[in-house]
């Protein structure tokens, strides 16, 4: 079955399930940091971070794993500074995460200069025998490098971590109402600082698989707007775990489609396709936030708000 | 143990020493970061500070000082207005392309004509394209609360992407032999923004952001949308008792943010870059970020932290060609100047206490 002019259904999705690994790292770990009543948005600049630091500490040890380990690592350094400036300076969020977003990409680029047009050492696909052989599910599932199904056990383990632990309970009693989970005892400094750095890591981790596997190469601005769209399919989900999934695998397969209908030239001309990503971003978000009631709920209640412990 | 007391009202002294105390240290951390990229730390910073205002070639830089001050200062005036009342139109880069867009397009569709009334239209334009471009978020958040912060990133590369299409497609130079581009303003006296007096960098977009500047702070004092743009950002519940219509405000502040935007970029395509190309945008709405922060959301402020980021650029293009410092080490300054003024920001709105709670 052949359809949009010579694209193969079977290989569409499992390409879609590779480009949304980036977005759904990023957006599972702002996730847990705006159920925490933080907003991050120096996804951007944590994931260039990653992806430069992730990139060099594959080329330079020759291992993409311990690339992936590189960009984690960058990713929550720099979410440090991040929970340093907001948690304990009181910073306001909004101007941080710009700062973040900012800083990162002057950053990423002063890094990368040695590494540019290198290539990286590439990431393997997981081993699954016969498995792969099977026609059409064994490209789709079975035919991937670790990372692919790694990212979706971090959002199942991020899911059951919210949903069945005293662990996730704090976390979102500290985000929905930080005077009342200050009042009970716990920590709510700490919990935002331990939240912020899983965010960064999370957000490094995607930005090394741009890096690595993705395109795979280093470029100045390679994550483009991931870190923006990744936080947008937050909203999109609704702050639920799952739904980060599917988001991501939405864009995922937007991403893919217009790249598929680029190469396969298409009447539209592709600038006009690579701006759909970024349109139809914002039309779920429309979508999404025109239902009062959803909106209003979902959302942590003390989401963006600074906590200064008065006695 | 130290120990944060939150002040009854915000420190006077503090309110301005905090971008003096912020530019310092980041000059400090600055030089260990170029000290790590190899370089004398005091020759860099002196390269970049110092030279282009006191130098051998301090009469080049000065102009370049008001040229490149200009669009920061147009940018983040309006961005202030935002900030001030909690909008934050964070996608100024996306309005100034647009303004530029619109600007060179009704340039173009009078060429070769030559006419006075050409550069004033464009000018028009060039506003009304920016402010348009403001106008989508504004119109969601109103309409339908979406998140003004991530439709106006997000439409900032829908901009870049029209920006592409435009140098390659519809504004495209038809006598420059199929390269990307459009016809280079320099070449058609009716549209270009020149030098209004020769060798000072002084420019129709330099003028124009001094009058934003004075305007803002009428505004800002004397106006009554000064006041409820204030309130609105202090006290968002007061305010609405005080009959402050929150979505006419973000309309307002959206709509100014976004018109001086485009402003910006059609007095920048019509002057010193002279053309649409592909890589016209030149993140000049994203420092304009920094600016407005830098300049405490103040007019008269912001026209200083203009001139100082202006700087940064000038001397970092300097330290580039005489130390070979990578241009990226600027952005990460500029970035890191930001950081330190969001920390020591705490000095003015708390105490900080040497030891425990009585």
């Amino acid at each position: 079955m052949e359809i949009f002019g010579g694209i193969n259904p079977a290989i569409l999705i499992a390409s879609l399930m590779v480009a949304a690994v980036p977005i759904m790292l990023a957006a599972i770990g702002e996730l847990v940091v705006e159920k925490a009543g933080v907003l991050n948005l120096g996804v951007e600049g944590m994931m260039i971070m990653g992806a430069v630091c992730g990139f060099a500490a594959a080329v330079e040890t020759g291992s993409p794993a311990m690339g992936f380990v590189g960009g984690a690592l960058a990713g929550a350094a720099l979410s440090a500074v991040f929970a340093l400036l907001t948690q304990v300076f009181m910073a306001n969020q909004v101007a941080t995460g710009l700062a973040l977003t900012l800083f990162g990409l002057g950053l990423s680029s002063l890094v990368g200069q040695g590494y540019v047009g290198i290539k990286p050492p590439s990431t393997g696909d997981v081993p699954f025998g016969p498995l792969a052989e099977i026609p059409a599910v064994g490209t789709i599932l079975f035919r991937h490098d670790p990372m692919v199904y790694v990212s979706i056990l971090i959002v199942a383990a991020v899911w059951a971590v919210l949903r069945f632990t005293r662990t996730g309970l704090v976390l979102r009693a500290v985000g929905e109402n930080h005077d009342a989970a200050h009042a009970l005892g716990y920590k709510v400094q700490r919990v935002r600082l331990l939240a912020i750095l899983f965010g960064g890591a999370m957000a490094g981790l995607g930005g090394a698989y741009i890096s690595l596997v993705r395109v795979p190469q280093w470029t100045d601005g390679i994550t483009a707007g991931a870190g923006w769209i990744a936080l947008a399919i937050v909203v999109f989900a609704g702050w639920k775990p799952w739904r980060v999934l599917w988001g991501a695998y939405l864009f995922g397969g937007i991403a893919v489609l217009q790249l598929n209908l680029q190469a396969a030239g298409a009447r539209i001309p592709a600038e006009y396709l690579s701006m759909s990503p970024y349109l139809i971003t914002i039309l779920v978000l429309v979508i999404m936030s025109s239902d009062r009631s959803r909106a209003a709920l979902s959302a942590p209640a003390a989401l963006g708000k600074n906590f200064h412990a008065s006695r | 143990m130290l120990r944060l007391e939150k002040r009854p009202v915000p420190s006077r002294f503090w309110l301005w020493g905090t971008p003096v105390l912020a530019v310092m240290l980041t000059m400090i951390a600055g030089g260990l970061m170029f000290a790590a990229l190899g370089k004398n730390p005091v020759v860099a910073i002196r390269t970049i500070f110092w030279d282009p205002l006191f130098g051998e070639f301090a009469w080049y830089f000065r102009g370049q000082l008001l040229v490149k001050a200009a669009p920061l200062i147009l940018i983040a005036v309006g961005l202030s207005l935002g900030f001030r009342a909690g909008i934050w139109n964070i996608g100024a880069e996306g309005q100034y392309i647009m303004g530029a867009i619109f600007g060179a397009a009704v340039g173009l569709a009078f060429y070769p004509a030559d006419l006075w009334i050409v550069f004033p239209l464009m000018v028009v334009a060039g506003a009304f394209g920016g402010w348009l471009w403001a106008m989508i978020p504004a119109i969601l958040r109103t309409r339908f609360r979406t998140n003004e912060i991530l439709v106006s990133l997000l439409l900032v590369y829908v901009a870049q992407q029209i920006l592409a299409s435009m140098a390659l497609d519809a504004l495209r130079n038809p006598e420059g032999g199929g390269f990307p581009g459009s016809r280079n303003f320099g070449s058609y006296p009716a549209a270009a923004n020149e030098e209004i007096i020769a060798g000072t960098g002084m420019h129709w977009g330099v003028v124009a952001a001094f009058i934003a500047v004075i305007a803002a702070h009428v505004l800002m004092q004397r106006h009554i949308l000064g006041f409820q743009i204030r309130l609105a950002g202090q006290a968002p519940r007061a305010a609405r008792f005080a009959g402050v219509n929150p979505s006419r405000l973000v309309v307002l502040c959206m709509g100014l943010s976004g018109g001086l935007a485009g402003l910006a970029g059609l007095f920048e395509v019509t002057g010193p870059a002279g053309q649409i190309t592909i890589d016209f945008a030149s993140g000049y709405g994203f420092t304009a970020i920094i600016v407005a922060f830098l300049g405490r959301l103040e007019p008269v402020g912001i026209l200083l932290a203009g001139l100082l980021m202006a700087l940064t650029y000038i001397g970092g293009e300097n330290a580039a060609t005489n130390l070979g410092l990578p241009s990226a080490a600027i952005q990460a300054f500029q970035g890191m100047l930001l950081f330190f003024l969001l920390a020591v920001d705490l000095l003015t709105n708390f105490r900080v206490r040497v030891g425990r709670l009585a």
